[in-house]
């Protein structure tokens, strides 16, 4: 086990490795020099200059790249040129938004999607099934931010149960501030539980047809034991790879969905950032982003050695 | 006593009647064996009795349980038949790959029959699985009951379905097919602890076979089926020497088959194989430690003679397929060297080499590209000329014809054939360059024993006729003795012992051939009485 | 054969839209381009079906049109994916076990690192946002989606006896790789170029919402949600109907995907019976 998690531990330090040159390197590539690239064809020489100066531009790529990853690593995320503040402070101030955010949506989506597949397989073919199957169908088909727009539409401007946008921040008390989140944590989570609750209906019809049921049920086992005592840690294996890198998409639907509901969190920071060619602040957020989800994907991984029992033991 | 009475026991799937008004018993403390081909719905049975036939199949009749009541187990709602399964009727299957729970552990496997019942707490479960595992051969210091399936061999998980099937001392254990996934070894192994638990604890055994080998050596009552009926039945030793029904006899005689050959052999070699080492690099151990390197194949030397049908046995995992896949030219050598009329195979050789050998496979299903059509399926060899004969088809159609299939066929895809046709086509696609050399690996391992006698019989003609020369690759005494002029023993990558095959199996001068040749069952005819 | 009714009924939901971008070409309703300040946020009527937006253009023609934009951009980004990740994936399953395999496998999960947004955004902030950009975003992420299922269906093959028979034969890799792993995975790779074309729609009708996609006036589902959104309140027709277009096209191309697995696979196809 210990040797499994020190493999995978070095993965996730090559594959962020390998991240943060593709980063760096898509930045480089940009025509020109990435200090006149943000103060735009009509900047005097000499403020280029100066921001030249600023980004640390002197230098040869190398160093620019391990000052880069340097400074991330001591928590120096450079400083944004628009803001005039540190980057680090720019994402301190919002990863507090989109974190919880992102987590919240994915709670209720596996709270969601758990019982709803395990109901469907249970009944396969009959009336619940296809209800599910059906429901679960369209939300798949749904975009993420126009549902939040629908409801906004009906939850915060109809019936004005919570308010249309806007963060009122923590300090404010856990509760208001959850409340702001529980709209766009709901228009995310949706349309993510319904594809995790047809892996998970899917998953659980495959195990069920697996020999050991049948060695199970020739035990005594009824259906549903069968179910609960074999076949649902078995099929939990499929369901976490879909989990970990639902996060992925949960970190990118939270970026659009903040946009609906004003939210001020990373997603509002990088699309200011790329309006305002604000490259030091869109390349750190990327990292960052990035960074959560190939330490989701560790995170998975070892998930997969507590229930598989095969993979222990190997490298 | 009589344990288990069946009568007039029908099912079917749909319109489509799969078992037929079988009519049996089972006696306490006896072994019941069930004989038939694939299809011939020995399985079915076993699973209607337990009440885990797939959905949708209507079943009728009765199977009376003697106990301490009479119940019939068609008869009774699924909640009851629950309380019966692992209590009072034990089951284990053909597959023990996968019929144990991969992610838990092998004593919480057992211990659950145990609890489900409500036969024990916990712990008492934990130490009944204890004694259980014991009892099949599985002491606690190398199998503690935190072993996880994927840490066992399959002889041993079988061991494990046999404890968790008996935990609870049940009347009647039903074992379908429980040796045929492996090893003979193993197998002779697994029969003597199913025999010496019918002995000891007085249970009776159901044990469904297509092996008549297998029952013969352990049955006290015998049931042939074919298609869905009971044909014959009876005690075994009666049964096995009258064989009033001529099936029994098919049966019988395709089991002990041996094919007319002329021998040919000269002595000219054909294919030379000298000192041929293949070593696999295992998955890493550690981080930064060099794999061990795992000799597949050792220091292996041995020649076929033009004409000459040489049989290879072993079980699995003792290297034939890696040899085979080296005489192919498809693995290069790490040392030693493989010469076919002289010159030397490597994956790189020429294809005029190359078209001297061809090769048929075990599995009649993944042999072909579902996609293409027969006549495209045969002609594929062609690829090693340099270029496809004109009258291509003609040729093909005569490969087919000298199989015993159809000029016809050509235009058919592979899923329209049985298995036993897939496996002429085989053939047929070996032919057709006219090779000196086929290589049958594992050729008619998987076929019903009466499939296997024609298609045996069609290589002994082949050879006469286009002047073949095989090696036979099986883990099968029995087939290899049958075919095989002189016979190769390989265990653990090394050749054992070399001889004549009536030498080797008169007179087995190695201890592995010994024991190979005494684990395999043997036919017995019954005496009268 | 009788077509499963998932195919039939998502085919004709698809059809649909297919059709009403590609006769967008020669006609719509109105001129999309036209603003007529006059006929601004007419609810929907006989004269404007849905309603027009706040420049008075009529939704229903620029919902004709955006079905083009959308169209056109899964489909190129499904092409990309195609092109360059099924061979990838054939390449590293021919070659298993080796170093080329492991590149190519690592180089994917390194794609997969990034989210297809997070890709669009680290194109737009170097090359500014067009529909170019957005395509080659959703592209990019449809490589190792395809890599992979290449790779796992080729592999699945290549253990199989007719391989060998091939090989035995003295076929080439590649020629084995061609002849008879792909014919075996089209299957596979059509059933999931299903699910990467209705990805693909919601991909790109986010990364327009977003305006990373197509830029004005090129009318797109995504923008003219985008446009909305300041006036759901008293216009909400603006934002139901470009996302009711959304949904019924997302929806008839995973019925459609949902149908040809039915008949396609044929391991899906025997546990449904």
């Amino acid at each position: 086990m210990l040797r499994f998690a020190t493999t995978r531990l070095i993965s996730l330090t090559l594959s962020l490795l390998a991240a943060s040159i593709v980063i760096f390197a898509v930045i480089e590539v940009i025509p020109g020099d990435p200090a006149s690239f943000m103060l735009g064809l009509n900047a005097e020489p000499d403020t280029v200059a100066a921001l030249r100066d600023q980004l640390g531009l002197g230098g040869s790529v190398v160093t620019r790249y391990l000052n880069w990853v340097g400074g991330m690593l001591t928590g120096d995320f450079g400083t944004s040129y628009t803001y005039r503040v540190p980057v680090t402070e720019l994402i301190l101030a919002r990863v507090w938004v989109s974190l919880p955010l992102a987590i919240f949506a994915l709670i209720l989506s596996t709270a969601i999607a758990f019982p709803v597949g395990l109901i469907a397989a249970s009944y396969r073919g009959k009336v619940a099934d296809l209800g599910i199957m059906s429901v679960t169908q369209l939300g798949i088909a749904v975009p993420n931010f126009w549902f939040a727009m629908i409801l906004v539409l009906i939850f915060a401007i109809k019936i004005r149960w919570f308010s249309a946008g806007g963060f009122p921040g923590w300090d404010q008390g856990v509760f208001v501030a959850m409340k702001s989140l529980t709209l766009p944590a709901i228009a995310l989570a949706l349309p993510q539980a319904s594809i995790l609750a047809r892996i998970m209906r899917s998953s659980v019809l495959d195990t069920l047809d697996q020999d050991y049921i049948r060695t199970a049920r020739a035990k005594g086992l009824t259906r549903s034991q069968s179910i609960t005592r074999h076949a649902l840690r078995n099929a939990m294996i499929p369901v976490l790879t879909i989990i970990g890198m639902q996060f992925s998409f949960l970190m990118a639907g939270a970026i659009i969905i903040e946009n609906v509901f004003f939210l001020p969190g990373l997603g509002r920071l990088i699309f200011q950032g790329i309006t305002q060619r604000d490259l030091v602040v869109v390349e750190s957020v990327v990292m960052l982003l990035v960074f959560a989800v190939i330490t989701v994907t560790f995170v998975v991984d070892i998930a997969y050695a507590a229930v598989d029992p095969r993979l222990r033991k190997r490298g | 006593m009589t344990l288990l009475r069946v009568d007039d026991l029908c099912l079917s799937i749909g319109s489509l009647p799969i078992l037929k008004s079988l009519r049996f018993q089972i006696e306490a403390g006896q072994v019941f064996g069930v004989v038939g081909e694939s299809g011939s719905g020995k399985s079915m049975t076993a699973l209607a009795l337990m009440g885990l036939q797939p959905g949708g199949s209507v079943v009728s009749g009765v199977a009376d349980l003697k106990d301490r009541e009479t119940r019939n187990l068609l008869a009774l709602p699924e909640d009851a038949m629950c309380q019966i399964r692992g209590a009072e009727i034990g089951m284990i299957f053909q597959e023990p790959m996968t019929a144990l729970n991969p992610v838990q552990t092998i004593g919480a496997q057992v211990a659950e029959t145990l609890i489900i019942h409500g036969r024990a707490t916990k712990s008492q479960a934990m130490v009944i699985a204890r004694e259980k595992l014991n009892r099949v051969g599985l002491p606690a210091k190398e199998f503690p009951l935190d072993r996880y399936p994927h840490e066992l061999s399959g002889g041993q998980r079988q061991r494990v379905c046999i404890a968790l099937a008996i935990a609870l001392r049940p009347k009647l254990l039903i074992a379908d097919e429980p040796t045929t996934a492996l090893d003979v070894t193993t197998q002779a192994q697994i029969l003597d602890l199913l025999k010496s638990l019918v002995a000891e604890e007085g249970m009776a055994l159901m044990l469904i076979t297509h092996d008549l080998a297998v029952v013969s050596g352990i049955a006290d009552q015998v049931a042939v089926m074919q298609h869905g009926e009971i044909v014959e039945a009876g005690a075994t030793a009666d049964v096995f020497r009258e064989m009033r029904h001529p099936y029994t006899r098919q049966l019988f005689e395709a089991s002990s088959h041996v094919p007319k050959r002329t021998q040919r052999a000269q002595d000219e070699p054909l294919l030379e194989v000298l000192n041929a080492t293949r070593t696999y690099v295992l998955p890493r151990t550690g981080l930064f430690s060099r794999p061990p390197p795992f000799k597949a194949v050792n220091d292996v030397s041995f020649t076929l003679n033009k004409g000459e049908n040489l049989g290879l046995v072993g079980e699995s995992g003792c290297g034939k397929s890696t040899l085979t896949r080296a005489i192919l030219g498809l693995e290069a050598l790490q040392a030693g060297e493989i010469r076919l009329f002289g010159q030397k195979v490597t994956p790189f050789m020429p294809n005029a080499l190359r078209s001297g050998v061809q090769v048929v496979f075990q599995d009649p299903y993944g042999s072909f590209n579902p996609r293409w059509k027969v006549a495209r399926l045969v002609a594929e060899p062609f690829h090693l000329r340099d270029h496809v004969p004109p009258e291509w088809r003609t040729e093909v159609a005569d490969a087919l014809i000298s199989v015993g299939m159809q000029a016809s066929d050509m235009d058919k895809y592979i899923h329209e054939f049985s298995g036993g046709q897939r496996q002429r086509i085989a053939i047929a696609r070996a032919l057709i360059l006219r090779p000196d050399l086929i290589v049958l690996d594992e050729a008619v391992s998987a076929l019903d024993v009466s499939i296997r006698a024609q298609i045996l019989d069609l290589l002994a003609d082949l050879s006469d006729r286009f002047d073949l020369s095989y090696l036979f690759i099986s883990h099968d005494l029995s087939v290899v003795r049958a075919i095989a002029d002189r016979v190769l023993v390989m265990k653990a990558g090394e050749i054992v012992e070399t001889g004549r095959t009536e030498d080797v199996f008169a007179n087995p001068r190695h201890p592995y051939t010994r024991q190979l040749i005494a684990a395999t069952p043997k036919l017995i005819v019954g005496k009268a009485g | 054969m009788k077509l499963p009714k998932t195919l039939v009924l998502g085919g004709a939901i698809f059809a649909v839209f297919l059709l009403a971008a590609l006769a967008s070409f020669l006609w719509t309703p109105y001129d999309v381009q036209t603003l007529t300040i006059s006929a601004k946020l007419k609810t929907p009527s006989a004269v404007f079906w849905f309603g027009t937006d706040h420049f008075g253009r009529d939704i229903f023609s620029m919902i004709m049109v955006g079905a083009r934009t959308s169209i056109a951009v899964a489909i190129v980004a499904v092409g990309i994916g195609i092109t360059l990740g099924v061979p990838l994936g054939l390449w590293a399953a021919s070659n298993h076990g080796s170093w080329l395999d492991e590149v190519i496998m690592r180089g994917n999960d390194l794609v997969f690192a990034f989210p297809s947004l997070v890709i669009a955004i680290l194109i737009t902030a170097v090359f500014g946002p067009s529909a170019l950009n957005a395509i080659i975003a959703i592209g990019i992420f449809n490589i190792p989606v395809f890599a992979r299922i290449s790779r796992g269906g080729a592999l699945s093959i290549w253990t199989l006896d007719y391989i060998l028979a091939a090989r035995v034969a003295g076929k080439s890799r590649f020629r084995i790789s061609l002849e008879h792993i792909l014919p075996n995975i089209a299957n596979l790779l059509i059933v999931q170029g299903t699910i990467q074309f209705s990805l693909g729609i919601l991909a790109e009708a986010a990364l327009s919402y977003v305006g990373l996609g197509a830029q004005p006036p090129t009318p797109s589902w995504g923008r003219m949600l985008a446009d909305s959104q300041t006036l759901i309140s008293f216009a909400p027709h603006l934002a139901l109907f470009p996302g009711m277009a959304i949904v019924l096209t997302v929806l008839g191309l995973n019925l459609m995907g949902d149908g040809l697995r039915d008949i396609l696979d044929p391991k899906i196809r025997r546990s449904r019976e």
